[in-house]
């Protein structure tokens, strides 16, 4: 049996001394490799501290707590074979033995045998190295790179202290540090340097040119004259959800799948039939508004080159399928720049959708001269009280902005409602 | 008073500050240099160039000077000539024109990456402000990034002050004529390799260390080969003694022994290289308030002063004490603060930084001693190659140094290489090389060297350090 020291290892540049936040292991216990012995902290990051050899715990070298020097002892093992310090009082002074079995200079060298792996910072800790040919580096050693690594690793900003490296002597390869990163090496921002609060004085001048430019027209024209309103209501889309799942597995090969707009298209058609002042395009130059049986639905896209707004024309002469196709050609077009003019301007009413991103509530534009926009959230399950009980229900926010000039807020509040009672009990949406 | 503005304003063009404001540049930063003197600075106007330029002159006249059996001397390779005559002027002349050349070009690629060069000496403001010139036309420019790149300057011995006689190693690399008797102060690299080059164009050269050995900072080893060459050079060494200064009639250096036993040494010139040390006063710099480290002002890593966007760069600076004052390391920062100016995550961390003594022979290092591997904790093994065993090296008439590798014990990582012999300081390359890549003794060991040439010696001391050299 032999005595293995294990001293508080160098974490990272420049840090001379670490304070023992947590001892996972007490005197007498067994310790495997690779099991965390102890917790240490530095100014910015937490660091667990395996061991690199099995053995029963002698005795801990510090008090949670205590500030530590680093290469100071940590702990003291006892361990089978010889062990890497001589039995006694702790030697302070000493520098840590490495803990590769040293090999006598005329023969071949194999890589070196220690299982050691470098501490990595929680809450990252990497899963066991393949069998690792890297050797645990001492207090105030430079981990060794070549050139192009070490350029590599500024880059990405990863601390080459914490990298394990697979090469000759410990040497860190570009394969090391994708194994790093892969395994979820900690990157900028846990680790310590000087050099991720680098202050950045550089600029970009883009000018605002093409379909930019005529967003930024197009935005500020209509906050410019419209006073909108925004209006936000839940709709519980359980049962609309259901039908839709039962749609597309009834008939999604023949027709194709349907998504909640198509089904939110019907239902603002419908309800647009009692609200035809929000159907409608407000000339304020001229002071007049022009209601319209059409519903030519603008929806809103976002394409590479910035939002565009396609028009599904008279959305109130189209099924579902119709709809979704028409929605589905429209929005490939526009992303690959390939929609007409004619398929771009008309819209009576517009749909924004950010429903993926998530989110709780938007304030949509207007599409002046519009005087309505909806804009759709995410279907989220939420607990919902119903008839006494709290159940889970799918949740969809609907935000719609109203040009406050012609649609009173009232009747705003009111369409929503009636589109809301269409969602809700999706049956309606198909009784005339 | 004009003003003016730019992003890097850098003062001084010497290899640090020249290569920082090309890179800037490069890298499409507004950049301004500030220049009193000359463009290369040191290194390229009165060190390393100039002093090379010399030293080769020095080589091919005692080259002559030996087939033509100048002092007794005999060649053994069948030359012989007449007795050569050295014009001192044309020589200098020469060296001058290399000099040009490279200052010139220097200043070329200044243009040509757009950086302004503005000629006076600078004056620090604050640490964002900096006049150049006086009265009506000074000029005040203002800058986001201020890199301090001053170089340094020949120490002066008090009781041997700079003047008349006394030279320092500027004065020594533009001679008039060689004088009859020189006494060098200092058997450093430069003393050294200035003293033999004067002795080779025909001086008589004394050599005065205060410390017991030459080239103090090597060990005995390594500069054994020089010091015996020095005593065949004819050079006479003293070492361990102190110079108190001139005598009265000014002809001669007055010295005192270990022993406490003082000496007269008659001199027609006596050049005081006993260092260097950074120009850090004298220009506004002390106003800045930063951290020094002594004469130096303290970096980090990245070149930082403590003061934000203030770097610094060269000879002015150091990141640890005793870090080498060497062109090479000044042009690896300055290309390291204009990319991090420009945003790009740069660190200083060479594994090595090598240093090479242009004496004869030639002294190179790079990374550990053995003696500096032990103190640092390492177990290490060493082994040396000699030159004797290496058949380019006896091919050159030239069976002296060796090439001696250290490396640890348990993995056989290099960590340092030395050399001397001549010729080696092209070695630097191969050594630098196998530090920055972490190779270790199997590494070399495993590489064909070309045959015949000196760098086989390399190979062969990895070799011998496992226990398998073939040559020896």
């Amino acid at each position: 049996m032999g005595i293995h020291v294990i001293k508080m290892p160098d974490i990272g540049e420049g840090i001379a001394e670490v304070e023992l936040v947590e001892w996972h292991v007490k005197p007498g216990d067994a310790v495997v490799e690779d099991q965390v012995l102890a917790d240490v902290m530095t100014d910015k990051a937490t660091v667990e501290i395996p061991s690199p050899v099995s053995g029963k715990v002698l005795t801990l070298g510090g008090k949670v707590g205590e500030v530590m020097a680093v290469g100071t002892e940590l702990i003291r093992l006892e361990v089978e074979g010889a062990g890497n310090a001589a039995a006694g009082a702790p030697a302070v002074a000493a520098r840590a033995a490495p803990t590769v079995a040293p090999v006598p200079p005329a023969a071949a060298v194999k890589p070196a045998p220690a299982p050691a792996r470098a501490p990595a910072p929680t809450p990252a800790p990497p899963p066991p190295m393949p069998a690792a040919t890297v050797a645990q580096r001492r207090p105030g050693e430079k981990p060794i790179a070549p050139p192009s690594v070490r350029r590599r690793a500024w880059e990405l900003g990863v601390e080459l202290q914490f990298v394990p490296g697979s090469g000759a002597a410990g040497r860190i390869m570009h394969a090391d540090l994708d194994a790093y990163l892969a395994r979820g090496g900690a990157t900028t921002g846990t680790a310590q340097s000087g050099m991720r609060y680098v202050e950045r004085n550089d600029e970009q001048q883009i000018q605002v040119i093409g379909l930019r430019r005529k967003i930024a027209e197009k935005m500020q024209e209509a906050k410019r004259r419209i006073p909108h309103f925004t209006y936000v209501e839940e709709i519980d889309v359980t049962e609309l959800e259901a039908l839709r799942a039962r749609l597309n597995d009834t008939w999604s090969e023949q027709r194709g799948r349907l998504t909640v707009l198509p089904l939110l298209m019907r239902a603002m058609v419908l309800a647009l039939r009692a609200y035809p002042q929000i159907n409608a395009r407000f000339d304020d130059d001229a002071g007049v508004v022009t209601r319209y049986g059409a519903v030519h639905l603008g929806i809103a896209t976002q394409t590479d080159a910035g939002l565009m707004v396609p028009v599904v024309r008279h959305a109130e002469a189209r099924d579902l399928w119709a709809s979704a196709a028409e929605v589905a050609r429209l929005a490939e077009a526009a992303r690959k720049g390939k929609a007409t003019r004619d398929e771009l301007v008309g819209s009576t009413i517009t749909i924004t959708s950010l429903g993926a991103m998530g989110g709780i509530v938007t304030t949509p534009v207007i599409n002046y001269p519009e005087v309505a926009i909806v804009g759709v959230g995410r279907i989220v399950e939420r607990p919902v009280i119903r008839e006494g009980h709290i159940v889970a229900r799918k949740i969809m926010n609907l935000s719609s902005s109203f040009d406050h000039r012609v649609v009173d807020g009232a009747h705003g509040a009111e369409f929503v409602q009636a589109v809301r009672g269409y969602l809700e009990f999706p049956a309606t949406l198909f009784v005339e | 008073m004009k003003t003016q503005s730019t992003q890097l304003l850098v003062i001084g063009g010497g290899t640090g500050g020249y290569v920082a404001a090309i890179r800037a540049a490069q890298l499409g930063i507004a950049t301004t240099l500030v220049e009193g003197d000359r463009i290369g600075g040191t290194c390229l106007n009165v060190g390393c160039i100039p002093s090379k330029a010399l030293i080769h002159v020095a080589e091919e006249f005692d080259c002559v000077s030996h087939y033509a059996g100048v002092g007794g001397k005999t060649s053994a390779l069948g030359i012989r000539v007449q007795q050569p005559q050295f014009d001192a002027a044309q020589a200098v002349k020469w060296k001058d024109s290399v000099v040009q050349r490279l200052t010139h070009g220097v200043a070329g690629l200044l243009k040509k990456y757009g950086v302004q060069v503005v000629s006076g000496w600078a004056r620090i403001i604050d640490g964002k402000t900096v006049e150049v010139g006086n009265g009506a036309d000074a000029l005040r420019i203002s800058c986001e990034h201020l890199l301090l790149a001053s170089g340094s300057e020949p120490v002066q011995l008090p009781s041997l002050p700079f003047g008349g006689r006394v030279i320092s190693s500027t004065e020594a690399l533009s001679p008039t004529a060689i004088p009859k008797r020189l006494v060098v102060v200092g058997a450093g690299y430069i003393g050294l390799e200035l003293g033999t080059a004067y002795r080779k164009l025909g001086a008589e050269v004394t050599v005065i260390e205060m410390l017991p050995h030459v080239l103090p900072q090597y060990d005995s080893e390594l500069t054994k080969p020089v010091a015996t060459a020095l005593h065949r050079l004819g050079i006479t060494v003293h070492l361990g003694c102190k110079v108190l200064g001139m005598n009265a009639a000014g002809d001669a250096v007055r010295m005192q022994d270990a022993q406490g036993a003082a000496s007269e040494i008659a001199a027609d010139q006596v050049l005081v290289a006993v260092g260097r040390r950074p120009r850090s006063e004298g220009w506004g710099l002390e106003k800045l308030l930063l951290d020094m480290d002594g004469r130096f002002v303290k970096i980090d890593d990245q070149c930082r002063t403590s003061m934000r966007n203030v770097w610094a760069v060269g000879d002015l600076c150091v990141q640890i004490s005793g870090e080498p004052m060497l062109a090479h390391r000044s042009m690896a920062q300055g290309e390291m603060v204009a990319e991090i100016i420009a945003g790009h995550r740069r660190r200083f961390t060479p594994a090595a930084i090598p240093a090479v003594c242009f004496t004869d022979p030639e002294v190179v290092v790079a990374g550990r001693s053995p003696e500096e591997a032990t103190a640092a904790g390492d177990d290490c093994i060493s082994a040396q190659f000699p030159f004797a065993a290496n058949g380019r090296s006896l091919t050159l008439e030239s069976r002296e140094g060796f090439v001696r590798v250290v490396a640890r014990r348990d993995n056989h990582l290099i960590v340092g290489w030395q050399a001397v012999g001549r010729g080696v300081s092209e070695l630097a390359t191969a050594f630098s090389q196998s530090l920055e890549m972490g190779a270790r003794l199997e590494d070399v060991a495993g590489t064909i060297h070309a045959h015949p040439t000196l760098g086989e010696a390399v190979q062969e001391a990895a070799m011998r350090a496992l226990g398998h050299a073939l040559h020896v």
